[in-house]
């Protein structure tokens, strides 16, 4: 039970993560039509920020923090600027294949400046965690699941309370009728691309000190946040969330009771069985092109 | 795969189409040549070995993602399938090389067949993802399955076939490979295939429209992508004797990608061009290997700066300038001949009980009618009423929640969308739907090849006489060479009566065919309709235009909120006081 209890645990943690990364997905899809395949290296990137701004310069954890997220929000827009805006009017595939070349540039250039080795990022407490029970709770992944709850409920409010989230939701439900409306649709795509590139950089930051720092860690992330917002139901926010953790959760048991390599050759089966037999997701309704 | 001729059995035509397959000839049988004879050093052999095997593995994304509109992000998958087949076969299990090779193809195109039966259905961002995992669960297994794959080491000392050993007839025997598969994929576009393929990555709700079936042409197109990718795997790893899972990466899927977007996806020429480049600038821009990554980070831009400001790759480019004027067609064209089939069933349509819920609404509920053999039956009523929603149920878009529907006297309810078209359904779109990146005569064609038609013998000459007079019929059969979009909305419109037209359908269904035409276009849509009338054709037509409605249909059927609120002869239903009221309002 204990050990049972242990792996939800950490699986829950690491669903976390995937949960943010596929918000990011789930939010740039609605606002374009488009699936951003570089979603991955914005956590990549994110992490290899920290490791400069906190280790190598050895500057205060929360201001690297906060000079990282502003780097990412920087990094959205340059990508909205380079990747998606000239080929908003072609059809979604030029668009994925831009988003791919996008990825490959994002992880080899930090691969050119860094280097292949992976880095160690330390975490946000010097406790490593405490022990609650049979079940041990690490301090990052405990901080892990609680910024995501807080980020799920500001998103949540922001959405919903403000004008600016309904601006944005109008933007991607319509955009003709927003832009009609006097809505600034170019403006919101720009939005939804910084705070997608933010949250992408802060679940990487979070699973950081989790993992190593490596070049390959975006690939790895994103590739299991897609295979969530596609369990959840494509396109559906909660279904992102519920994706990104029932994935965590899956994937930690396969790795205890089946087998260790083959760790993250579940998430992919996971995924295939779904599109092969509930396509639509837990939460998706079906969608059919109007003729 | 059957190969037909390409153009019309005209002298130019048909020199033309000859000179093309005459010099592709020779200058396969040059290059061969010059691979078995020519001494290069090692280094130019290996590039050249590695340029030949990937470029076959290009072609087929040509295939994939050039005709047919779909992506594969696994070629890299499919490629060490054929590798390693040929690696574990030669060296593990001592089978003949080339019985190896065969078997890889053969595991590689299974494999591509199952991957696309099971996610084909679904839009290409979830086959981009599917692809990718592919990748990702091979890359994995190929590591890790290490009893069966030696894992990480990989397979060397792999052999060649005894009459193929030294390096220069090997490098012969995989520019041969190339050259052949470069001519099937070339004049697999003229196919019956290739031209469902067109269709598919065009409009596929059009493509099924017009009897193709969609997710099987997209499965076949996936399958020989992957075949090919074996195919060229396997010449790999008899090239090089040494296969490891580090070869056959995510990344290399990308590369292979790239030297497709960059030849030009549409054509194995463009391929072959884009495969050279990308293994020879590579080659010259050595010195960025020195900084692991920098090499990669350039490709990654590449590919955006490709995909922004060169669409149509290298050969796309080239082949623009090269353009030739169409040729008009020098034989005088023959009338058009409607035959509808008919099995002797009084009613050529037949709606029974027809209902379709959304949800909790009910677009159509409970709707009968029946349109008599060679009469203009028109489906008329306000905007929301269910019309087009019944029109996309009777051709098969939609399943019917309840009721069935019959035509010439046969239940096609179960049926799919193309499968209604072979049964005789021929339909137009309210918002036209053609093959933007063809001719008029090339999307004429694609209609003329329905299942069933029994107005076209076999082969190509037959198909274009019939998408000829078809368009003549419809009074375009003087532009019928020039690109679709470049025609007016109207004519747009007549395009596609042509398209259903030239199938020979047993009911010709018009979803808006008056919609946004002005009034003299109007007129000549009267006339038109009124010539294929004559020809006994039977038409549904849906429309909001009450003087062409009242003018051509003999029959009416009103619909309002989903239901029927009159049926019968078109004077008689338009003095009915619930029609006039659902139509302009009660007093």
């Amino acid at each position: 039970m204990g050990t049972i209890l242990q792996l939800l645990f950490t699986g829950l943690g690491i669903g976390a993560v995937y949960a943010l990364v596929a918000l990011g997905f789930v939010l740039i899809f609605r606002a374009t039509s488009v699936v951003n395949f570089a979603q991955g290296e914005f956590s990549m990137v994110a992490a290899y920020l920290m490791v400069v701004f906190a280790v190598d310069l050895g500057w205060p954890y929360w201001l690297s923090f906060l000079l990282a997220i502003g780097g990412m929000a920087l990094l959205g827009a340059v990508f909205n600027l380079g990747v998606y805006y000239p080929l908003r009017n072609r059809t979604f595939l030029p668009v994925i294949i831009s988003t791919i070349g996008a990825s490959i540039f994002l992880s080899n250039t930090v691969l050119a400046l860094y280097g292949p080795q992976p880095q160690v990022l330390p975490g946000w407490f010097d406790t490593p965690g405490i022990q609650l029970g049979p079940v041990y709770l690490d301090s990052q992944y405990l901080l892990i699941i609680a910024v995501t709850i807080v980020l799920v409920a500001f998103q949540y409010w922001f959405f919903e309370h403000t004008l600016l989230g309904k601006k944005l939701q109008a933007t991607s439900q319509d955009k003709e009728m927003a832009a009609l409306l006097g809505i600034p649709v170019a403006t919101m795509i720009m939005i939804t691309f910084v705070y997608s590139a933010v949250l992408g950089g802060i679940a990487g930051i979070l699973v950081a000190p989790v993992l190593f720092v490596s070049i390959q860690m975006g690939s790895t992330i994103a590739l299991k946040a897609f295979a969530a917002t596609i369990i959840g139901g494509f396109g559906d926010v909660a279904g992102a969330i519920v994706g990104g953790l029932a994935l965590g959760v899956i994937e930690t048991f396969g790795a205890a009771y089946i087998s260790v390599p083959f760790k993250d050759a579940f998430a992919f089966l996971v995924l295939i069985l779904f599109l092969a037999f509930r396509p639509q997701g837990l939460f998706g309704e079906r969608v059919a092109e109007k003729a | 795969m059957s190969v037909e001729p390409a153009a019309p059995p005209t002298l130019s035509g048909l020199s033309r189409s000859t000179v093309g397959q005459g010099l592709y000839a020779m200058a396969a049988v040059v290059a061969v040549i010059c691979a078995a004879t020519v001494r290069t050093d090692g280094y130019v052999a290996n590039i050249l070995m590695q340029a030949v095997t990937y470029a076959i593995a290009v072609c087929g994304l040509s295939v994939v993602l050039g005709l047919c509109g779909q992506i594969n992000l696994a070629q890299a998958a499919f490629f060490a399938l054929g590798a390693y087949a040929v690696g574990l076969g030669t060296v593990d299990y001592d089978i003949p090389f080339f019985i190896c090779l065969a078997g890889g193809m053969g595991v590689a195109f299974a494999a591509g067949g199952l991957l696309g039966l099971s996610t084909l259905r679904l839009g290409g961002h979830y086959l981009a993802m599917v692809t990718i995992s592919f990748q990702q669960i091979l890359t994995v297994v190929l590591i890790n399955a290490i009893q069966i794959t030696n894992g990480p080491d990989g397979v060397s000392g792999i052999k060649r076939p005894d009459l193929f050993a030294s390096s220069q007839a090997y490098l012969a025997l995989a520019v041969a490979a190339l050259a052949i598969t470069g001519y099937l994929v070339w004049r697999l576009a003229g196919t019956r295939l290739g031209r469902a393929m067109r269709a598919v990555r065009d409009n596929e709700i059009a493509a099924s429209a017009a009897g193709v079936d969609v997710y099987r042409t997209k499965v076949a197109a996936f399958a020989i992508c992957a075949l090919l990718g074996g195919l060229g795997g396997g010449l790999f790893a008899g090239g090089f004797a040494y296969v490891s899972p580090d070869q056959f990466a995510f990344s290399d899927s990308i590369v292979f990608l790239t030297m497709a977007l960059l030849g030009g996806v549409a054509s194995p020429v463009g391929s072959t061009i884009g495969t050279g480049l990308l293994i020879l600038i590579p080659e010259w821009l050595r010195f960025l290997k020195s900084v692991p990554g920098l090499y990669l980070a350039i490709y990654g831009l590449a590919v955006i700066l490709i995909v922004v400001f060169m669409a149509d790759g290298i050969w796309g480019f080239i082949a623009r300038l090269f353009r030739r004027p169409a040729i008009a067609p020098s034989s005088p064209i023959a009338p058009l001949v409607l035959k509808p089939a008919d099995s002797g069933a009084p009613a050529a349509l037949e709606v029974r009980g027809l209902a379709k819920y959304f949800g909790g609404l009910k677009a159509v509920d409970g709707v009968d009618f029946t349109v008599r053999r060679g009469a203009v039956h028109a489906l008329i009523g306000p905007n929301g009423s269910g019309k087009t929603t019944t029109l996309n149920v009777v051709s098969g878009l939609y399943r019917p929640t309840a009721g069935r529907i019959f035509v010439d006297g046969v239940d096609v309810t179960a049926l799919s969308a193309h499968k209604r078209t072979i049964a005789g359904l021929g339909r137009t779109f309210q918002n036209i739907r053609l093959f933007r990146s063809m001719t008029a005569l090339e999307n004429v064609v694609i209609g003329a090849e329905r299942g069933g038609n029994t107005q076209v013998g076999r082969g190509h000459p037959t198909l274009q006489e019939r998408a000829r007079a078809a368009l003549d019929f419809v009074g375009l059969g003087a532009r019928s060479d020039d690109l679709v979009t470049r025609f007016s909305y109207g004519h747009q419109r007549l395009i596609e009566i042509a398209r259903a037209l030239a199938s020979n359908p047993t009911v010709l269904l018009l979803d808006e065919p008056a919609a946004g035409l002005n009034s003299s276009e109007k007129k000549s849509l009267h006339d038109l309709l009124e010539r294929i009338a004559a020809q006994g054709l039977t038409i549904l037509i849906i429309d909001h235009d009450m003087t062409l409605v009242a003018g051509v249909a003999q029959h009416l059927t009103v619909l309002n909120f989903g239901r029927r609120i009159a049926d019968g002869d078109t004077l008689d239903v338009l003095r009915q006081p619930d029609v006039i009221a659902a139509y302009l309002g009660a007093e």
